[in-house]
């Protein structure tokens, strides 16, 4: 049992507890933080997803000793204020979602993806969110999600170019 | 077993569902509601057109009578001008909290925003024997469109009385009673000052035709939408009270076994709650870890009985089936004209055997409960499809009065039929009785893989007779174990058997999305396909000849249509459909598959569904749950098997348990028929159960190999 510190969606977080425990257990029970879900506990479905410097990790098999002092972003820091992340807007836009549990994994996922490739090919699409199982199977509309995301970011990614 | 329902419409005579409590006594003095809810009106819908015509037949109802019984509704507009809506049903991710708020903002003509959905709450909603067999659009749509076209008219009735005018010549919109020709205009709100108005609706309450739905029938995003991209929404997974505990329970080695001893010191030591009661062995610990490791601390003694495996299952099925019993005794039995005869003039005969595995539901939220007990008094948040059955399953487990619980679903990370049962509230309430404390249990994958309930395992064997012509004369068709839904032929069959047998399950089964529909037409439509091929006829044209249901005939068609049904293909390539009638609804499915004839990989390309459920209420939400039906549906076509031994699931996670992914998508395309001349109907399940054998028929199609058993390629082609 040690004290680890934690930056997670810009806030400062001190967590008494073994470095092995997951960073999940640490989100969902320490800090309330319930937006990651658990569905599997061993990184197969994705619906516990989180960035961690950016990149996409299932937290459920991250130690949370492992990520002290990197950037953990969860659903609960995407949005700014009342001004939703373009990837959840067009989860909401697409409706792609039933019972939405996978939501926030699929939309942490995405916006993985978009850092890395701006306007992602279906395939491209398809073969990073594999890991990300929507039981629901939306699929379809969660792509097309992600495509209307990634045309939404355009505009402000070449008006930065520009400036 | 055949139970009618208010609308007249059979329910499913499925013996897994069947397992509702009494119906609940509700006996609230009108009194009651606003004093709960504040003044305004409460428009109450009664399941028994008597008792509407009795209660209703005065008008409204006196100050201080009891309202009447079966209520299964009720609507509330207040003062405030908030509707409130409130149904024993539940969200499972099917979007009826969507649908059901369309349905009244349609009626009461006002924005879909402004009305609120209270959910499966045993003690603020009526009674509902549960959220299953789409039943919720043919039933609790209709009677919350009801309710709130009630509610309008009391609206139009009070205006009319202020203004002195003639209630037929006001016009309701946004929110507004309008009289168009004094330009009158009043606020539902504005007229509710005060007022505490209780009306039931009548049997015969006229409804908006669908022609003239404005807000239903149209597309409408999930109301709550903005939570669940947030993360804010709460699952029951997700559910917190203050002094909580953590909750795990012992799990048995093997299925059925029972506790010889157990050695639960070190795990008393450790400051966990121990509960030692019977075969429950069970811990509370302030987080998960303390409560696992307290688990692991304890030594239990296990005794069991050899079980078999899913490698002897089919014999065991048929076998069992029919030692000891009357084949037709406990299942459904249907048979007309004789088929024996017609058997044995038929041109050609061909019998054959089908056989479907047991499957998971794999919800992505695993089973959760938080339970709390105040004295005597149990709340428990808890997803599930039956919060009224779970309810029940409490008062039995701890000896309790109705009144003494409360069970509350917060909208769940689904179901699939999957989640009628109350295991982990029951866990729960168990150790928070002993803890003095409120407790979570939260169910691991592999608890619910192993500890919930399957898709029920069946063999099915067809027996048919044909003319040379393609005219089907005699139908045989015995199914042992999967179920009876959708197990009667909608061909034109002069001559047939049908028969159910029940058979004593090695493993724990219950609903699923479809039932036993999936199998049953599985074996009828691969079936019906054989038959085609051996008389050299187009599959199509076969089903055509043989089928007189119109409606069933034009999903056939508009879905071969937009397939393009006749085309030629190149190797690999292969078609197949399947069809059929369910729930109500119509559906025929179109696949494309492509076989690697080297690696055996099957691959299916493209779906086309032709569907047609009625009037259409929500046609984004409809292509929504046919897409999603269509996707689980690979799942079960495909590759997943539970597969056990000596009651021990082994492939129990899932990372050993295959679900559809996204690589595994088909291009997927809907034809939608919208019938406005008919009644709604829910479309959560029908969709899926053309998908198998059309699958299964492009495979033949595709290699000339036919595949008779779900799933068709848990590895590949070439080792199945």
């Amino acid at each position: 049992m040690s004290t680890i510190h934690l930056a997670i969606n810009e806030k400062s977080y001190g967590v008494d507890t073994d470095p092995k425990t997951s960073l999940l257990t640490v989100l969902r029970e320490h800090l309330d933080l319930t937006g990651s879900k658990y569905g599997c506990g061993e990184g197969q479905c994705g619906a516990c997803t989180v960035l961690i410097d950016g990149k996409a990790q299932r937290s459920c098999i991250t130690r949370v000793g492992s990520v002290a002092g990197k950037q953990i972003t969860t659903i609960e820091g995407l949005a700014k204020g009342d001004r939703l992340h373009p990837v959840q807007q067009a989860f909401l836009d697409e409706d792609a979602m039933q019972c939405a549990y996978c939501t926030s994994g699929m939309i942490m996922s995405a916006v993985a993806l978009l850092q890395k490739n701006a306007g992602p090919a279906e395939k491209e699409i398809i073969d990073f969110m594999d890991g990300n199982v929507c039981r629901c199977g939306t699929y379809p509309r969660i792509v097309r999600a992600i495509q209307r995301a990634a045309k939404a970011q355009a505009p402000a990614v070449a008006k930065g170019v520009s400036r | 077993m055949r139970t009618k329902t208010n609308a007249g419409i059979p329910l499913e005579p499925e013996r897994y569902e069947l397992r509702a409590a009494a119906p609940y006594r509700f006996d609230l003095d009108r009194r009651d509601f606003f004093k709960f809810l504040g003044a305004g009106v409460v428009v109450v819908s009664v399941l028994k057109p008597a008792i509407v015509a009795q209660e209703s037949g005065g008008g409204r109802q006196r100050r201080g009578e009891s309202l009447p019984q079966q209520i299964d509704a009720w609507l509330h507009l207040g003062e405030n001008g908030k509707v409130t809506a409130y149904s024993g049903k539940v969200e499972v991710g099917q979007n009826i909290r969507t649908s059901l708020s369309q349905a009244v903002a349609e009626e009461l003509r006002v924005p879909i925003d402004r009305i609120e959905m209270v959910m499966g709450d045993t003690q603020l909603t009526p009674f509902d024997m549960g959220t299953f067999g789409s039943r919720t659009t043919p039933t609790m749509n209709p009677q919350l469109r009801k309710a709130a076209a009630a509610t309008r008219e009391v609206l139009m009735g009070l205006a009319a009385s202020q203004w002195k005018t003639d209630p037929q010549q006001l016009v309701a919109s946004d929110g507004k009673i309008v009289d168009p020709k004094s330009n009158h205009s009043i606020q539902y709100a504005v007229l509710l000052k005060g007022q505490q108005i209780t009306q039931s609706i009548s049997a015969d309450q006229p409804l908006t035709p669908a022609t003239e739905w404005k807000v239903a029938g149209q597309p409408a995003l999930k109301v709550d939408g903005r939570d669940f991209v947030t993360g804010k929404h709460r699952y029951p997974s997700d559910q917190k009270l203050p002094n909580m505990l953590y909750g795990k329970v012992l799990r048995q080695p093997s299925f059925n076994a029972t506790l010889v001893s157990a050695d639960t010191k070190t795990a008393e030591q450790m400051g966990a709650t121990v509960v030692l009661d019977g075969n429950f062995v069970g811990v509370a610990a302030p987080s998960t870890q303390a409560a696992e490791a307290a688990i692991a601390a304890i030594h239990a003694e296990w005794k069991s009985e050899p079980q078999i495996s899913n490698k002897e299952l089919f014999d065991f099925l048929r076998k069992d089936a029919t030692q000891g019993k009357d084949p037709s005794g406990d299942g459904d039995h249907y048979e007309t004209g004789s088929v024996d005869q017609a058997m044995s003039s038929a041109d050609h005969r061909l019998q054959q055997t089908y056989t479907v595995s047991y499957i998971a539901h794999v919800p992505l939220e695993p089973r959760a409960a938080l339970a709390n007990w105040d004295g005597d008094q149990l709340t428990v948040w808890t997803g599930t499809q039956r919060p009224f059955g779970v309810r029940g399953q409490l008062v039995e487990a701890f000896h309790l009065p109705e009144e003494k619980v409360r069970v509350l679903m917060p909208d769940t990370g689904s179901g699939y039929g999957g989640k009628h049962t109350g295991e982990t509230a029951i866990e729960a309430a168990r150790l928070a009785r002993a803890a003095k404390r409120p407790v979570k249990v939260v169910w691991t994958r592999e608890e619910e893989f192993s500890w919930a309930y399957f898709r029920p395992a069946g063999v099915i064997d067809v027996v048919s007779g044909v003319r040379g012509d393609g005219t089907i004369t005699a139908w045989e068709f015995h199914n042992y174990n999967s179920g009876s839904a959708g197990i009667r032929t909608y061909y034109e069959v002069p001559n047939q058997r049908i028969v159910f047998h029940e058979v004593h399950s090695p493993l724990r089964q219950g609903s699923y999305r479809a039932l036993a529909a999936t199998a049953n037409h599985f074996a009828r439509e691969s079936h019906m396909d054989e038959l085609a091929h051996a008389l050299k006829m187009d599959s199509l044209e076969f089903r055509l000849k043989n089928l007189k249901n119109e409606r069933l005939r034009a999903v056939f068609e508009a879905a071969a249509k937009q397939f393009g049904w006749g085309k030629s293909k190149s190797p690999g390539q292969g078609f197949g459909m399947g069809g059929g009638y369910e729930k109500l609804g119509n559906i025929a499915t179109f696949a494309e598959v492509n076989v690697d004839s080297k690696s055996g990989d099957v691959r299916v390309m493209r779906v086309v569904s032709g569907f047609e459920c009625g009037a259409i209420v929500n046609p984004d939400n409809l292509r929504n749950q046919i897409e999603g039906s269509n996707v689980q549906g690979l799942g079960g076509a495909l590759f997943e098997v539970i597969e056990f031994e000596n009651g021990k699931i082994l492939n129990g996670r899932l990372s050993q348990y295959r679900v559809p992914r996204f690589s595994d998508l088909p291009a997927l395309e809907t034809v939608l028929l919208d019938r406005k001349d008919i009644p709604s109907v829910g479309a959560g399940e029908c969709p899926m159960i053309g998908l198998a054998p059309a699958i299964a028929n492009a495979i033949f199609d595709a290699t000339g190999v036919r595949l008779r058993a779900l799933p068709l390629v848990p590895n590949g082609l070439k080792a199945s």
